[in-house]
């Protein structure tokens, strides 16, 4: 039967193990696969400002990027390929607030090179090599 | 209640029933909006709300963490915490930065990233208050006659939970980066070390209610919390499928998340087994009920409904959907708020004298409370499904597959009222116990003389 010591040496020996491996992927995947996969080079002041207003704004309250965040509101992975940066520009500002279908947006106070800023941070989102998400739909009753 | 010092722990409890509380009330604002009825935004607008939601579930959870220290520590060690009045500091520091960070959310005042969207500079007195709660646990540790595994597994829980905040106040340009270091919090805490810090509280609950040798809880307790760390580690990487990393990912990911149900598998079968081999001489049977309800439901929730949606296969169609919110609910009400309720349940007699052990009351609050959110899960679980199936398989606009989910909300705010009333009931009875006394100390010991050989 276990001893108490042995069962001390499984949840120290497992940890330190598996916390090894874990650090190696996390190298991997930080130094070879986050710039392939993201386009890092194409981060740019642009998209670094439009990262902090998603932040400050908490934007991941309502929305999902990446599948993340709340789901009172669309997901925006694929926002600037479905809607286009005039649309996306169009929700920021609205008097009284965006409200399409019912749910109701922050009214912002964005200025021109805020509204770009947010664009760009959402295309270069878009851009990225997520491993296939979001999904294709089977069907497009919407389409 | 052996010391004095222990009577510390009360505030903590205050303070997380209080804040339990509140974080209800924002669950039926955030329903409701979601129903269509969010005549509070212009005040509450649903970031606000969901930020408020969450992380007065982290603060209230952490405070019941640190009152289940003050409480612990001393017993196992076997002394006098080490200064009263320092904790008193930590924790009145503590309810002042968490009143500023919900009053912030309500006037835009975030840093937007899920579950940690405490600006920064509060996360800083975040990161002191926690220092200075385990320098107060460690040097009451160090001071006392006794090391007893449960208090070290406890405490090193608590250790690794303050280290791994650190990652998540690093700043990165790419929001990829920043996902990855964000789950080494989130993750790494609710799926890593705050197991250690449940299996800590769940073994101390276990050697003190049912009596059983403290070598044979404690033998188990590292076999479980050592198989949470050879699953939940790797696991981290079923956050990791969809966030711009590489394919790996879904492969280790997808495999070690799979055998996390096992850790809490194995916390089922303990605390059962513990039981069954106990005396059941324990009068505290509100405290026996929440301790092993706190085991069932957490696997429940956090095991099987967590499995339900692990494989990559089925996450690329219910990541970011209500099934997240499915799971996310029973698995922090079965593993962590059930356990801090379960500790409250077993030490507030112990520190005012007053024997609520049994009644009818505590009872109702039990069944209410869990009935409701079994319920809730339902709702959820139900919306989301149909979610999934509307939006991301037949291709229905966002907005549209929404409006067909809003009888599901009905039905959440049904079961969420039945779960409201379970816990009032439990604040209801909180209240009768009163302000922790004196008089309190040595009694409730005669049960330890119970201990089966």
């Amino acid at each position: 039967m276990l001893s108490k010591k042995q069962a001390k040496m499984f949840f120290l020996g497992g940890t330190a193990v598996f916390f090894l491996i874990f650090i190696g992927m996390t190298v991997d995947t930080l130094v070879n696969g986050v710039p392939k996969y993201t386009h890092a080079s194409q981060i740019d002041d642009q998209v670094r400002l439009g990262r902090h207003l998603w932040d400050s704004n908490n934007c991941m309250g309502c929305h999902t990027i990446m599948g993340e965040g709340a789901y009172y509101a669309p997901e925006l992975t694929k926002v600037y390929e479905r809607r286009g940066p005039e649309y996306i520009k169009t929700t920021f500002n609205f008097p009284g607030g965006w409200r399409p279908n019912g749910r109701n947006m922050v009214e912002y106070n964005f200025t021109e090179q805020e509204k770009e800023a947010l664009v760009a941070f959402l295309k270069w989102v878009g851009e990225s090599d997520l491993n296939g998400f979001p999904p294709k739909p089977s069907v497009q009753l919407d389409k | 209640m052996k010391f004095k010092s222990q009577k510390v722990a009360y505030y903590f409890f205050a303070l997380s029933m209080l804040l339990f509380s509140l974080q209800i009330v924002y669950g039926f604002i955030m329903a409701f909006a979601h129903m269509g009825f969010d005549g509070l935004h212009e005040w509450i607008p649903f970031n606000a709300a969901t930020a408020t939601h969450k992380n007065l579930l982290v603060v209230w959870i952490l405070s019941g963490f640190m009152g289940a220290g003050y409480f612990i520590i001393p017993d196992e060690s076997d002394t006098e915490l080490w200064s009263v009045p320092l904790a008193l500091l930590q924790f009145y520091s503590f309810a002042i930065v968490g009143v500023i960070a919900v009053v912030g959310f309500h006037v835009g005042w975030f840093e937007g990233r899920k579950f940690l969207e405490i600006p920064r500079p509060l996360d800083y007195l975040v990161a002191l208050n926690v220092i200075l709660f385990l320098v107060i646990l460690l040097m009451t540790m160090f001071k006392g006659k006794k090391r007893t595994t449960t208090a070290w597994v406890l405490t090193s829980g608590l250790v690794f939970a303050a280290l791994l905040y650190l990652p998540g106040m690093i700043w990165f340009d790419n929001h990829t980066v920043d996902s990855f270091f964000r789950w080494w919090v989130v993750h790494l805490w609710v799926e890593g070390v705050w197991e250690l810090i449940m299996g800590g509280i769940l073994a101390y609950l276990l050697i003190k209610l049912t009596g059983v040798d403290r070598e044979v809880i404690e033998k188990w307790l590292y076999v479980i919390v050592g198989l949470t760390f050879l699953s939940g580690i790797l696991g981290t990487g079923h956050h990791y499928y969809f966030i711009g990393v590489p394919k790996y990912w879904l492969i280790v990911g997808g495999i070690f998340s799979s055998l996390e149900p096992l850790a809490f598998l194995g916390m089922t079968l303990f605390a059962i087994q513990m039981y069954r081999k106990g005396n059941k001489k324990h009068p505290n049977k509100l405290a026996i009920y929440w301790t092993l309800s706190t085991a069932v439901v957490s696997f429940l929730g956090a095991g099987l409904l967590g499995l339900a949606h692990t494989l990559p296969g089925v996450n690329l169609y219910t990541h970011g959907t209500l099934v997240t919110a499915m799971h996310g609910h029973l698995a922090f009400w079965g593993a962590y708020a059930s356990l801090v309720l379960a500790i409250i349940s077993y030490s507030m007699p112990l520190m005012t004298g007053r024997k609520i052990y049994d009644n009818s009351i505590g009872h109702m609050a039990f069944w209410f409370a869990n009935i409701g959110m079994i319920g809730m899960t339902m709702a959820f679980a139900a919306a989301g499904v149909a979610q999934v199936y509307m939006e991301r398989i037949m291709g229905l606009e966002f907005m549209k597959a929404q409006l067909e989910l809003e009888p599901h909300f009905f039905v959440l705010i049904i079961a969420a009222t039945v779960f409201s009333i379970g816990v009032t009931l439990f604040i209801i009875n909180f209240l009768k116990f009163g302000a922790p006394v004196d008089e309190a100390i040595g009694q409730g010991e005669e049960f330890s003389a119970l201990q089966t050989s």
